[in-house]
């Protein structure tokens, strides 16, 4: 018999050298990264990393990116061929990868596992998704247009999934709106006292003239009274049979209080992401000082018509991975798909708002779908070392009922 | 002769005539193997140049055999069904491959499988008859319509126009179908089809696309587009929860219907045909599609046919009806009555009600000028002549005995017991009594029940059956014991959901589990339409005594909070102008879905309730004809669509299981669920309920 035995590769630590983003824009025709092609968004990025840590870009042996809607212009791997067009080592591979929502935060997961496993040193994880050019659905699918799917599964639309949520909590539209106009309040005040700077990349056009420096997205001025105003985004919802489908698994439910509209979720956005993950050794080659460590990384899913109750599942599985407890995580980042899902994380987890989304979130800055996982990684870094803080909680609800989890120490 | 034999005209026009023996043609073995000979003889006439289909019987088309798809096998026989329906898809798509035009000249109904060999031609011409009827009635029967049908109605018309056709088994006339695009031409003399048939071909003798479907051309598109239109995915997206809601995915067929839809958008025809095959052979094999063909075709018919009105009774057209009594139920049958074309006469104890009932109908429909032909009365003389008197509400003695004196030929009918006379006829009325019930559900008395008792004659019972079926109503005939029928099924249900919210099941999980198995309208609600005060009489009379005490301590404690009922503005419910809301105080009181009754037993105590209640009565031969039965059950109290009626259900349910389930309830949840003596009995025997 033989037996084979890993030695020393397993005890490999995963280190964060760097994470950047672009800064997020409006994904729509008028949003100011309309113009700028989604393999643009990456490339910017690579080179961006390329030229602070002056990288011999042959050490990099994988570019992961999550992206949700893979066609047209993030379509044939957008990953390779952002690598390419970036004027990478021809060497550097490229994989794109589709968790939904959580593809991005999926891809340095798995960065992780490559560095950990001893395969692989250096990685570039993130994602892309200009939403202006590709719209959300438009790669069609299965819970776009397959009846049998839909009518079997109930396979509602997310929003319904939000408002349920809301609706089993008890949740009034005053308190949903509440948490958004937190999330607004202190975005702005992040962005304005700069606390996004050392991740955010200018997006610059090919004569290096810049396009969009800083996050253009955020409503600083949102009021209660205004949000007040915004009619509810999935009220036809009652009308067209989605919430019979829905209540056809939560009995118990009379009827949906549909409290979710732009103004309480997240909005639609271009950005891209890209963190720098890579092996202690390598670090040492290159002199990259890592800036922390991904600690562990956990998926989950949970009852897929309600949707979006996977992030308090995930993070419990990953404390439980990382053999720790919720006191041994200093901040926590909860992605704003909708305001019902961050404060369902927050009272599963039994956390308070003060310690979670301390700089706002997707509500207000957008959720660029495949990008926003990385966008996460460099919020949170950037927190923690400016807080002095050590360890955070990263978690995103994620199509189907999936949930998922990552925790982040500085080093 | 060929039972699909043709002749070839100067023009090489050939025209086939379709004419089995027997009253109707249909898809059969018969069928197939001449229409493929005379297919494969056409295809070798040298000279020919377009070919007619007609039909040389009074219909054109009868379409699948009903007959032979109940009666096949279910489960376990997959591989050999599957195959049978596969193989007869080859069949129209040879229509499709011959190289000539083919014309489908339609002199009489083209439904289902008659209307699908239409669609495998090229042209339709139809009589503008009121006989031709056309469409695809096949989903009304738990099938979808299994002869490309589906595959060709969605690549013709797109699948937002198809998709309703097709799931709501909608058929229509000729003239409606023109309209509509189902046909493409018509004519108003029949024998003008075929000379009208084979002008077109002539017409489109140099067409090169005359022998071509659109479908089998280069580049064609789909009226509407496919799946990578935005509007379509919108379409099968929104649709999928529309249909939800209304199948509550109890209806298998419509879902597999809409997904074999969407695969035509997707694939080439012969694949998409394919997918279709299984799917109907998918819903040959399911207990579902038994059910519903049974109710929706072989009951339905038995019932149209009289059910248990008495036989050898020569059908009567009754001419003046009188009905005594001014409320709802009166004003009702009043109305139907009229409307029918009968002389009618209401009946009012004091002078001006009933002319106020008369008024307040003919003020509602000012377009039915007959509603103010009813002569509205207090003189009891005026009923004379009335070949039928239906008494609505209690009336004195000496009202009712003035109208007995001028009426002594009538037959006479006490409406949901109404009146001392109705729980013991006088003898003046032996022979000529009968005693009707609506449910209280039933508020348009889409059926009524004829008792009939010691007082009864066949005649009486036969002459009342005939004035329901004049206006419109659906008579079943029960034998009087004083328990109307469908009435104590839809008590007993009403009963049991009352008991789970006794219970702690929240009221909002009752209602919630009772639209889940497919119940047409939720017990609470139903009970605050009919009135919490009349519910709990009609409960105390009905209801089984192990749980009615405590359910009508329940009613009265809502009562007197002022809560009567839909009427009195509030009940079970509250009634804001924004759309019903169950009463919180009561919801707050249960369990908020942390029951220890689990969702599958709420919804076992619902449905197993009135399925026992109703094969009792068939025990205690209350109920005459089981068709009647389950008809009446579907019309009347909304027995869901699936079960093909609750007695039916049982059939395709088994009998073994039902007793299993019997014995699993009645351990857990009281006696009220032991399995009746019938239901051994018939596993003994083996017979089903029939």
């Amino acid at each position: 018999m033989v037996r084979i035995r890993t030695i020393g590769a397993m005890s490999q630590h995963a280190y964060i050298f760097d994470a950047v983003r672009t800064p997020r824009s409006k994904g729509k025709a008028d949003g100011a990264l309309h113009e700028v092609k989604p393999i643009a968004l990456v490339s910017g990025l690579l080179n961006e990393l390329q030229a602070r840590h002056d990288l011999d870009t042959a050490r990099v042996d994988d570019v992961i990116l999550g992206c949700v809607t893979p066609v047209k212009d993030q379509g044939t791997n957008i990953a390779k061929c952002a690598v390419q067009y970036a004027g990478w080592d021809e060497s550097v591979a490229g994989v794109q990868l589709n968790r939904f929502c959580a593809s991005g935060l999926e891809a340095v997961n798995i960065a992780a596992q490559k560095v950990i496993s001893g395969w692989e040193q250096l990685i570039v994880a993130g994602g892309v998704e200009s939403m202006s050019r590709v719209p959300m659905g438009s790669d069609g699918g299965v819970v776009v247009f397959d009846p049998e799917y839909l009518i079997g599964q109930r396979a509602t639309p997310q929003g319904v999934g939000a408002d349920l949520i809301a609706t089993l909590e008890g949740w009034s539209r005053e308190d949903v709106d509440a948490f958004a106009v937190e999330s607004q309040k202190r975005a702005a005040y992040a962005r304005d006292s700069g606390y996004f700077d050392r991740s955010v990349v200018p997006v610059k056009d090919r004569n290096g003239v810049t396009i969009l420096a800083k996050d253009d997205f955020i409503k600083p001025n949102t009021s209660l009274e205004g949000l007040a105003a915004l009619k509810p985004s999935f009220a036809h919802a009652a009308a067209n049979g989605a919430d019979a489908a829905a209540i056809s698994k939560y009995p118990e439910v009379e009827r949906i209080n549909h409290v979710h509209h732009a103004g309480n979720s997240s909005g639609i956005v271009d950005g891209a992401s890209a963190v720098l993950v890579g092996s202690e050794s390598i670090g040492r080659d290159l002199r990259l000082t890592p800036r922390g460590r991904v600690v562990a990384g956990v998926i989950t899913s949970t009852e897929p018509t309600i949707m979006l109750v996977g992030p308090g599942p995930a993070a419990k599985k990953c404390l439980a991975v990382a053999g720790m407890s919720a006191n041994d995580i200093d901040l926590w980042e909860i992605n704003e798909a909708f305001s019902s899902v961050a404060m369902r994380y927050m009272r599963d987890l039994g956390i308070d708002h003060q310690v979670t989304n301390v700089n706002g979130g997707a509500i207000a800055m957008g959720h660029p779908l495949g990008a926003t996982g990385g966008v996460l990684v460099s919020i949170m870094l950037d927190e923690l070392e400016r807080r002095g803080l050590k360890r955070g909680m990263l978690s995103m609800c994620v199509g189907g009922g999936m949930g998922i989890s990552t925790i982040i120490e500085r080093v | 002769m060929s039972i699909c034999g043709y002749e070839v005209d100067k023009d090489g026009i050939a025209t086939v005539i379709i004419d089995m023996p027997g009253p109707v043609n249909v898809m059969n073995g018969d069928f197939t193997e001449s229409m493929k000979q005379t297919i494969g003889n056409l295809a070798a006439e040298r000279d020919a140049i377009g070919v007619v289909i007609a039909s040389g019987k009074k219909t054109f088309f009868a379409g699948g055999d009903v007959k032979g798809m109940a009666a096949a096998p279910g489960a376990g026989f997959n591989e050999q069904i599957t195959h049978a329906i596969m193989a007869g898809r080859h069949l129209f798509r040879s229509f499709e491959k011959l190289n000539l035009p083919i014309v489908a000249a339609i002199n009489g109904a083209a439904l289902g499988g008659g209307y699908e060999l239409t669609l495998a031609c090229n042209y339709r011409i139809a009589w503008d008859d009121k006989s031709v009827l056309i469409g695809l009635p096949e989903a009304t029967l738990g099938l979808l319509p299994g002869g490309g049908g589906v595959v060709r109605m969605t690549k013709k018309f797109g699948i937002a126009k198809a998709l309703p056709y097709l799931i709501d088994g909608t058929t229509m006339p000729a003239s409606e179908a023109l309209e509509a695009g189902l046909l493409d031409e018509v004519v108003d003399r029949v024998e003008d089809l075929i000379p009208r048939a084979k002008a077109w071909i002539l017409s489109n003798k140099d067409n090169p696309n005359a022998a071509l479907q659109p479908w089998d051309r280069p580049g064609y598109q789909i009226p509407g587009g496919d799946l990578s239109a935005s509007a379509v995915r919108g379409f099968v997206n929104q649709t999928a929860f529309r249909l939800f809601e209304e199948t509550r995915g109890l209806l298998p067929n419509k879902q597999l219907i809409f997904d074999v839809a969407v695969e035509a958008l997707k694939l080439d025809l012969d694949t998409a045909l394919k997918i279709e095959s299984r799917g109907l052979a998918t819903l040959i094999i399911s207990p579902i599609s038994k059910n519903l063909m049974s109710a929706n075709f072989f009951q339905s018919t038995e019932v149209r046919r009289g059910g248990a009105r008495p036989k050898d009774i020569a059908r009567f057209r009754v001419s003046k009806v009188g009905v005594i009594g001014t409320g709802d139920v009166a004003r009702t049958l009043s109305r139907a009555s009229a409307l029918a074309g009968i002389d009618t006469v209401i009946l009012g104890a004091k002078p001006g009600d009933a002319g106020q009932a008369k008024a307040s109908l003919a003020l509602a429909e000012p377009d039915a000028p007959v509603l103010a032909g009813i002569l509205a009365t207090d003189v009891p003389s005026d009923l004379s002549g009335c070949e039928v008197i239906v008494a609505t509400e209690s009336a004195d003695e000496a009202l009712l005995g003035a109208v007995e004196k001028s009426a002594r030929e009538s037959v006479w009918c006490a409406l949901n017991d109404a009146g001392a006379e109705a729980s013991d006829p006088r003898t003046e009325l032996r022979g000529r009594f009968v005693r009707l019930s609506v449910a209280p559900t039933d508020l348009q008395m889409a059926v009524i029940e004829v008792a009939r008792g010691d007082f009864s004659s066949d005649g009486a019972v036969a002459k009342v059956y005939d004035f329901l079926r004049q206006i419109r109503s659906q008579p079943i005939v029960t034998l009087d014991t004083g328990v109307a029928f469908v009435e104590r099924v839809l008590i007993h249900q009403l009963v049991e959901a009352l008991s789970l919210v006794v219970e702690g099941v929240s009221p909002v999980r009752v209602e919630n589990l009772s639209r889940a198995i497919g119940l047409r309208e939720a017990p609470l609600t139903t009970i605050d339409q009919i009135g919490l005060a009349r519910f709990a009489s009609l409960a105390k009379r009905h209801g089984h005594p192990s749980v009615t005490p405590r359910v009508v301590a329940l009613l009265d404690r809502i009562v007197a909070q002022g809560r009567g009922g839909r009427q009195a503005g509030a009940g079970f419910y509250d009634y804001p102008a924004a759309g019903k809301v169950l009463f919180r105080e009561l919801s707050a009181r249960s369990d908020d879905g942390q029951s220890s009754i689990a969702d599958q037993d709420v919804k076992d105590r619902l449905l197993f309730s009135a399925v026992l209640e109703s094969i009792r009565q068939v025990e205690t031969g209350v109920l005459l004809s089981v068709a009647e039965g389950n008809i009446a059950l579907l019309r009347a109290i909304g027995a869901p669509m699936w079960t093909g009626g609750y007695i039916q259900f049982v059939n395709t349910y088994g009998p073994q299981k039902l007793l299993d389930q019997c014995n699993a309830l009645a351990a857990r949840f009281g006696a009220r669920f032991e399995s009746p003596q019938i239901l051994i009995e018939k596993m003994k025997t083996g017979e089903s309920f029939a």
